[in-house]
């Protein structure tokens, strides 16, 4: 027996839960829908996400990365949703857990994974590594936190001032939220009416600080003050898509930044070299990972309202699989940058300029 | 990656600049030493390597008392539970210090001496260390960590402006002396750029800070615990990658090693190399490597405080040798280096003009 399309629901209605709201008078719509191949592109890609994320630890504990990973399995509905509710030409830019966003801002499996590696098929070369991967109208992947806050503001000016209708998503996470130039930002952005989307991650777990122990007011949607906030559910992926064209448009209809707070929760610690669990429990993990999977919750949706069968999302996965597979054969082997990398791009230059070397007698060469 | 100056005294051989390359090194009978693999300057077949030199403890101290095998990271948590004990108004904080902090510097210390005294903040640099600039100056012995020396930026401000000035603008009505802050530094082997940074040359440009830098468990504790009792505001860097790999036998009681007093560890009449933290080790195989290879005999000091730094000691020794050279980890230009050896050529004086080099990266740290 073979299944057809005509046997699939082409679209479901789902309610999701309501936002709460910080001076809004209404938030998203309570209800979203969803197609067949909406759906399935989801889930690939949260599926993608989560392999991805598995093999890169795999493939530290191998000693093939090194350095510093910080893995994002289990808030893929965020990076998922995020893109769903804004355009390829809007602008992103989030801290340094980036590997999702790296993927769904245009980047590919292959080009992330040689980056981590560091090999010259990376996606910045091989120079840049976990933390520092961009894309197109992805600017980072940024190592100190709270820094990519203000630089994002920037961007939506910059959206602003050529009048083009983007707007600038600026990712950050419960950690950073207590970084003094995020409140500069706040300030700056609602002064000047930028299109800018704050959106705080809240992972419970600032590194190993819970929210509690480090935050005054853990209500991060509210911290923007004068601004309006959001917070939803950041495991539901059709809960952060709809919250994020409810952003969007209010970017983009000229009446300033918003901020949207998303509950969700990382599997992993904090980076590989934290075993995640000495400042919360196993039971928290796998509590969290049977009732609030990302990637369960959707595929339970789907399959209860018949939109997919089970064979086909195995299907997905084999393919997804394979494309982790193949990508990470390369990253293995993929050749080293040259040596003569090392000093490119430091500055910009034309002709190409002379760098010290380690005696007075050999210039290195930096290439822009 | 080490930046090197080399500074010699015009010897009686003439050597002019167009003879730099071949010519120099046999005019002058030395040749310019390989300082480590990753220093050369040709291109190598790429490999990976592991930390560049090995660690060789010091013998134990016999004037401070009974001693006990620590490494840095160990050693540092024993000044800090020497000061706690001492000292009622000490208070240790900073991201995850009470944990134990991500490199164990305060394991024990909150159950020890109770949560108000050992207490995290939130992730907020500026933050900490103007905090502790209020709290040095109402009179707690105050010592701030923050997690890696490259996040000490956002705190330059309340360094340079608020902390290092305090005294002098208040006409010594106000300073926050008892403000020691302690922070990670140096390369580790994986930490790319941004837990990598070597910044003390940032800071050595301000006047009214003191900047320290060990090179092992024993230098560290008594460093750290002479920063603590100064009346200056002081910075202390811990090289990260001799926080597990630096091993010695350190006494358990509080002792003091006096700040600005560079060590000479060992006397040579050739060629001075000037050093501190992680690279003093490096130049200690590099002297032997030049005694053994080149019959170069090397005196070997390391700077320890870097800001006020011991002129004097280092004048000296040049006097004596003639030559001398720096290595830091930092990239070359800027770098401290250039501070000491304009400072050097300019007090030492010579009947020749002297010519001296530059040697190094101007790169990223740690790529």
């Amino acid at each position: 027996y073979v299944s057809t399309y005509a046997d699939f629901t082409p679209q479901a209605t789902f309610d999701i839960k309501k936002c709460d709201l910080h001076k809004l008078e209404e938030g998203p719509p309570l209800q979203a829908v969803l197609t067949r191949e909406e759906g399935l592109q989801y889930y690939r890609t949260m599926q993608t996400i989560r392999r991805m994320e598995l093999k890169a630890d795999q493939l530290y504990k191998q000693k093939i990365i090194r350095g510093f990973c910080h893995l994002y399995d289990g808030q893929e509905a965020c990076a998922v949703g995020i893109e769903t509710g804004i355009n390829l030409s809007d602008h992103l830019i989030t801290a340094y857990r980036a590997h999702g966003y790296t993927l769904t801002r245009g980047g590919t499996v292959r080009e992330i994974m040689a980056e981590l590696t560091g090999r010259r098929g990376g996606i910045a070369k091989g120079k840049g590594g976990s933390m520092h991967m961009y894309t197109k109208h992805f600017y980072g992947g940024n190592g100190i936190v709270g820094a990519q806050v203000p630089l994002g503001a920037g961007v939506a000016l910059a959206c602003k001032y050529l009048g083009n209708n983007e707007i600038c998503v600026c990712l950050y996470g419960d950690g950073a939220a207590n970084q003094g130039q995020i409140f500069e930002t706040y300030n700056m952005a609602s002064l000047w009416k930028l299109p800018c989307i704050f959106i705080c991650e809240n992972n419970k777990y600032g590194m190993g600080t819970s929210v509690e122990r480090a935050a005054a007011s853990t209500d991060y949607y509210k911290r923007g003050d004068f601004i309006p906030g959001l917070r939803l559910d950041g495991m539901d992926v059709l809960c952060v898509r709809e919250a994020t064209k409810f952003a969007a448009e209010h970017c983009r209809s000229g009446k300033g930044p918003i901020l949207m707070e998303l509950q969700t929760y990382r599997y992993h610690g904090h980076s590989m070299s934290d075993p995640g669990v000495s400042y919360r429990t196993r039971e928290e993990i796998q509590e969290v990972r049977s009732k609030s999977d990302p990637i369960s919750m959707l595929k339970d949706r789907m399959l209860s309202n018949n939109m997919a069968s089970v064979e086909e999302l195995k299907e997905i996965d084999v393919e997804v699989r394979k494309e982790i597979e193949d990508a990470a054969q390369f990253a293995t082997t993929d050749p080293e940058p040259p040596l003569d990398d090392l000093c490119n791009h430091i500055f910009y230059n034309d002709p190409p300029m002379e760098v010290r070397g380690t005696n007075p007698w050999t210039k290195l060469k930096s290439v822009s | 990656m080490a930046a090197t100056r080399l500074f010699l005294r015009a010897s009686p051989v003439k050597c002019s600049l167009t003879g730099l390359t071949g010519g120099v090194h046999s005019s002058l009978g030395l040749t310019l030493l390989k300082l480590s693999p990753a220093c050369t300057a040709k291109p190598q077949a790429q490999r990976r390597h592991a930390a560049h030199f090995t660690y060789h403890p010091e013998p134990a101290p016999s004037q401070y008392g009974p001693t006990q095998k620590m490494n840095l990271f160990q050693s540092v948590t024993s000044a800090l539970d020497n000061t706690l004990a001492g000292d009622p108004t000490a208070v240790i904080f900073g991201e995850d210090v009470a944990f134990g902090g991500v490199f164990r510097c305060t394991v024990g210390l909150r159950d020890k001496y109770g949560k108000d005294r050992v207490f995290n903040t939130p992730l907020c640099e500026q933050g900490i260390v103007g905090f502790g600039i209020g709290a040095a100056a109402a009179g707690a012995t105050a010592i701030a960590e923050i997690q890696f020396a490259d996040y000490i930026y956002p705190a330059f401000d309340q360094i340079v402006n608020e902390a290092a000035k305090y005294r002098y603008r208040s006409g010594n009505m106000f300073d926050c002396g008892k403000l020691t802050i302690r922070s990670p530094w140096g390369c580790v082997g994986h930490g790319s750029i941004y837990h990598s940074q070597c910044p003390e040359a940032f800071f050595t440009h301000c006047p009214g800070i003191k900047i320290v830098v060990p090179r092992g468990p024993v230098q560290a504790k008594g460093l750290l615990l002479s920063c603590i009792a100064d009346q200056n505001p002081c910075i202390f860097f811990e090289p990260k990658i001799l926080y597990r790999a630096a091993v010695e036998q350190v006494p358990t009681e509080a002792y003091q090693i006096p700040l600005s007093q560079a060590e000479v560890l060992q006397e040579g009449s050739d060629l001075t190399l000037v050093a501190w933290g992680t690279q003093v080790h490096v130049l200690k195989e590099v002297a032997a490597m030049a005694q053994e290879k080149l019959g170069v005999s090397c005196e070997l000091i390391d700077l320890r405080t870097i800001l006020p730094w011991d002129t004097e000691t280092v004048c000296k020794s040049v006097v004596k040798t003639g030559r001398l050279l720096i290595s830091h980890e930092a990239p070359v230009t800027g770098g401290f280096a250039a501070e000491i050896s304009s400072t050097v050529q300019v007090r030492v004086r010579w009947e020749i003009k002297a010519f001296y080099f530059h040697r190094g990266w101007s790169t990223y740290g740690s790529l």
